[in-house]
């Protein structure tokens, strides 16, 4: 393997890795607040559908971006709503979200667009191009460290550079700031943080807002900068691939982001050794390679490497004592 | 810490408090439906005459009752035990290597009723088996249930994938699934029945895994509220620290339960695999592991209230299907949405109108005392 296929595998790791770290990230600040999502997914998906319907008929990716969030940010508000004000069962709300969002699109797409709950095709300004990053023309011939430059660093739309810049910032955010500290005290103690005076519903609410802003941004990708349109189910699991590298990552955000770029880098690869043999091993099926990240996870889970301990409170609805 | 809710009469509580949930995300839906720019009540009708107005109608709407019942009491059974199986969706493909297993090994040589026994144990074998290790974990080293199931459903599927593509299927198809099965791997369709009351089944595949299905309604029903394990199930549900100290071992509980769980969901396999396709196909189940969530939740982990449920969305999907010709504005995926708009205000949110009944049923108890005593002062 020369180097050009590792330079073209590593690059397309990337393009696949940032929609998880997006929505990985969005779960981090949803989990470290102590309110369980498995609603990522159904978030994801409702951000691509409504980023790729309104930068067709805006003909602006900026406007989808905005409406992904805002889509994105609504069922992250039904999600707080059942969990901190309502009390429900964090799991049964973010299935119900999974399944809302599942059904909404494909129903509302069918029903604007009729192209069987697709939208059109989008193009030009409606979608987020590639960005060459200065330098990476002039230093293309250069051998190795140009390559890696022009291909694998430069050369990716706007909202790559966002996600993988959200990994320090978010590090920053929880462990470095007053609202960093509380939301992670809010997810290990709230009855601690309500003594101190500090409303946990409040804490919460923030954090599932944020995590509706990443998911949102996570749905834009798939459908406004990765591909030039929504499909129905175009999340199709990837949510899920993110709670799992959430675990991975033991709710960290470094470590979320080489969680993400190693399920990333599985799918790339069993994309590329669909059918090639491998030495030793022989044919590795790409269903293996598609099931990997959720049996290694499995695997994790059981302990067998290191410990993933979830935040304390999580998925338990707060009482205040009276 | 004080208990966040009154306790209400248990009429209220499990009667006036479901049917309200369930009737607001009937409301909600209906909603979407005028959003779209449809008259809601028109939908209602193409609705219900799709599903029961006629016999090929009423024959859909059993099959898909028939699944739903299978799916609903495994993630009912779970409840029971406080666990949230959402992993019928894989229990229930693995079921279906287990039908098949039966099918293919016996249909030329025997008749459907020697093969039935025979998937109906390998088919409730190999779902269990596949609830089995997220059930070990869970009890043994503490990894979350609902989290390993989802993982379970994935690798479940690309398993499938593999074995029907690589494997399964003849030598020199396409084709990812098995060989149609021969007479001895089919199941009888109810069409006899339905001609005793005068009504003509059509093409409809409703098949008599349904008695299966009512069959364990009430295995179910005398497993979880007659046996002692039932009880402890229960016991643990109710509060797992007392169970404990009431000398009942959780990490049994939670693989029996389930172990019973996932051999329900595996069931399922029977009806769309030996009744209807007489072959294994991908993605036969079609989310029915997941409308079983919806299912436990509306019937309130009761066998009767899961068949009902089972045969409301079985409602559903087949007059849903007659909607998405009728109108082409509605798809089929508004079954998805009403689905979800039950798992949210029977699940999430079951608690949201807890408060206003309450109020009312105090109102409605202290005037109906006030008139007793009235009544009483004037005697």
């Amino acid at each position: 393997m020369d180097l050009t296929t590792i330079v073209l595998i590593l690059d397309s790791s990337v393009r696949l890795a940032t929609p998880l770290l997006l929505a990985c990230l969005a779960g981090l600040y949803s989990e470290r607040s102590g309110i369980f999502d498995i609603g990522l997914e159904g978030k994801m998906l409702a951000g691509a559908f409504f980023a790729a319907a309104a930068a067709y008929w805006t003909g602006s990716a900026w406007l989808g971006l905005l409406a992904a969030i805002a889509a994105s940010i609504v069922l992250a508000l039904v999600h707080g709503f059942a969990s901190i004000t309502q009390r429900g069962n964090q799991i049964v709300s973010g299935v119900a979200i999974n399944f809302l969002a599942a059904g909404m699109t494909a129903l509302l797409g069918q029903a604007w667009f009729s192209q069987g709950g697709r939208t059109p095709q989008l193009g030009g300004d409606a979608r987020f191009g590639a960005i060459t990053l200065p330098g990476a023309e002039a230093l293309r011939d250069v051998p190795v460290v140009g390559e890696i430059y022009y291909e694998l660093i430069s050369g990716h739309n706007l909202i790559v550079y966002v996600a993988f810049l959200m990994v320090p910032l978010t590090w920053w955010v929880l462990f470095r700031t007053r609202f960093g500290l509380r939301l992670r005290a809010v997810g290990q103690n709230p009855a601690a943080v309500d003594t101190a005076g500090v409303s946990v519903p409040f804490l919460r609410y923030r954090a599932v807002i944020i995590c509706g802003i990443l998911t949102g941004i996570a749905g834009a990708y798939l459908a406004i900068a990765q591909s030039a349109g929504f499909i129905v189910n175009m999340s199709a699991g990837k949510g899920y691939i993110a709670l799992a590298a959430l675990i991975f990552a033991k709710w960290r955000p470094w470590p979320a982001m080489g969680a993400c770029f190693l399920f990333g880098f599985l799918d790339a690869v069993s994309i590329r050794l669909q059918g090639a043999n491998v030495p030793v091993i022989g044919e590795v099926p790409v269903q293996f390679m598609q099931a990997l990240p959720y049996i290694l996870t499995v695997i994790l889970l059981a302990g067998f490497i290191g410990r993933a301990v979830p935040p304390k409170a999580g998925g338990i609805p707060y009482v205040k004592e009276r | 810490m004080s208990a966040p809710f009154e306790k209400l009469p248990t009429w209220v509580e499990v009667g006036v408090i479901p049917l309200v949930n369930v009737v607001v995300a009937f409301l909600v839906a209906g909603l979407v439906v005028l959003f779209i720019g449809e008259n809601p009540l028109e939908a209602v009708k193409i609705l219900i005459w799709g599903a029961l107005g006629f016999g090929e109608g009423v024959g859909f709407t059993l099959f898909y009752t028939t699944n739903f019942i299978f799916t609903g009491l495994a993630v009912a059974v779970a409840f029971h035990a406080g666990l949230f199986n959402i992993g019928g969706e894989g229990q229930a493909y693995l079921g279906g290597l287990g039908v098949a297993v039966a099918a293919l090994a016996l249909d030329r040589y025997v008749p459907w009723w020697v093969t039935l026994p025979v998937a109906t144990v390998l088919a409730a074998l190999f779902g269990a088996a596949w609830a089995l290790i997220p059930a070990y974990l869970q009890a043994k080293r503490g990894s979350h249930i609902v989290i390993t199931t989802i993982m379970f459903n994935f690798i479940a599927s690309s398993l499938m994938v593999w074995l029907l593509v690589d494997h399964l299927s003849p030598v020199g198809s396409m084709q990812p699934e098995t060989r149609t099965f021969e007479a001895g791997g089919t199941l009888p369709e109810l069409g006899g029945l339905f001609h005793l009351f005068g009504a003509d089944m059509g093409a409809a595949p409703a098949n008599i895994s349904i008695f299966v299905a009512l069959a364990a309604c009430v295995f179910v029903y005398y497993f979880i509220w007659r046996t002692k394990i039932g009880y402890e199930i229960r016991a643990t549900g109710l509060n797992p620290t007392a169970a404990v100290y009431a000398g009942i071992s959780t990490v049994k509980i939670t693989i029996v339960t389930m172990l019973v769980s996932g051999g329900l969901a595996g069931l399922m396999a029977l009806n769309p695999v030996m009744g209807d396709q007489q072959r294994l196909q991908i993605d036969f189940v079609q989310g029915a592991g997941f409308v079983g969530i919806a299912v436990a939740l509306m019937g309130r982990a009761h066998p009767v209230g899961v068949v009902l449920a089972a045969f409301l969305f079985g409602m559903l999907y087949q007059g849903g299907a007659e909607l998405a010709f009728d109108m082409p504005t509605i798809s089929r995926d508004m079954i998805v949405v009403i689905q979800a708009l039950v798992i949210l205000f029977a699940g999430a949110l079951e608690h949201m109108f807890r408060p206003g009944i309450g109020r009312a049923f105090a109102l409605m108890s202290t005037s109906q005392r006030e008139r007793v005593v009235a009544e009483e002062e004037r005697s």
